[in-house]
């Protein structure tokens, strides 16, 4: 699934990046950055509530292109210049959790 | 001897919107050597266990990392409070991590399960009160 659908899907507003032709294979939904790096397997898509620098961080470490802020949630600049300096593209959704991983899953994008 | 890169790191204790930087780096000189994409994640994702694991339990400490033609070795130590049970520490989802630092996303008990994981060996020394040294290999296939 391409980053374009999944910001379609989601009515997501893209916080920075221009990656919208990127292929998406799989996501990952956690507030957690531990278990985002013990349990993610692919580069991906990662949903997530926290928006500390640490999102960031552990996306750069996975390798995840990606990542959407749920439930209206938005990092402040010095986290948004962070992903676009290590070329991550941040979208942000009103959606919450549950159903923004229901949404993007029921359109076909796997989990891990 | 043996031709080796060696990198050295402090890791700031005070400074979590830093932490990572010192696994970044090490990240970015694999790269640049040429080491193929799964040995990167691995002693990323390792190190950066390792930083997070030192800037919320121990004050920060020093990274030491050395880039050998079959391995790369990273050395982690602090002097921090110590482990009180290794062998408890090691079971995924035990944590003493504070709510405080699982707001911030970490503490949920798989950093040092996540650390032996991603290594090919993997030691723990830890003395209460004195501070814990982690001595991690990736090997280079």
């Amino acid at each position: 699934m391409k980053v374009n659908e999944i910001i379609s899907l989601l009515d997501a507003e893209v916080l920075c990046g221009d990656a919208f032709e990127t292929e998406i294979g799989s996501a990952f939904g956690s507030d957690m950055m531990s278990d985002v790096l013990a349990y993610v397997n692919e580069q991906g898509l990662l949903l997530t509530g926290l928006c500390n620098p640490q999102v960031v961080r552990t996306a750069e470490m996975m390798d995840i292109s990606c990542i959407c802020f749920v439930r209206g949630k938005k990092p402040d600049e010095s986290v948004v210049a962070l992903a676009a300096e290590k070329n991550i593209m941040l979208i942000a959704t009103k959606r919450c959790m549950y159903s923004a991983c229901g949404e993007l899953y029921k359109a076909g994008l796997e989990g891990n | 001897m043996e031709d080796c890169i060696k990198l050295h790191y402090v890791v700031d204790g005070q400074d979590f919107v830093s932490c990572g930087r010192a696994s970044e780096d090490v990240k970015r000189t694999l790269k640049s050597l040429g080491i193929s994409s799964q040995v990167i994640r691995k002693v990323a994702i390792a190190m950066y266990e390792g930083e997070v694991n030192m800037v919320i339990h121990a004050d920060g400490g020093i990274a030491d990392v050395g880039i050998y033609a079959d391995r790369i070795e990273i050395v982690l130590s602090d002097k921090g409070k110590g482990i009180a049970d290794i062998e408890k520490a090691m079971q995924e989802g035990y944590s003493t991590a504070t709510e405080e630092i699982r707001e911030l996303g970490f503490g949920a008990g798989m950093g040092l399960p996540n650390m032996k994981k991603y290594t090919d060996d993997m030691t723990i020394e830890s003395e209460l009160n004195v501070g814990t040294t982690i001595t991690m290999r990736v090997n280079i296939v």
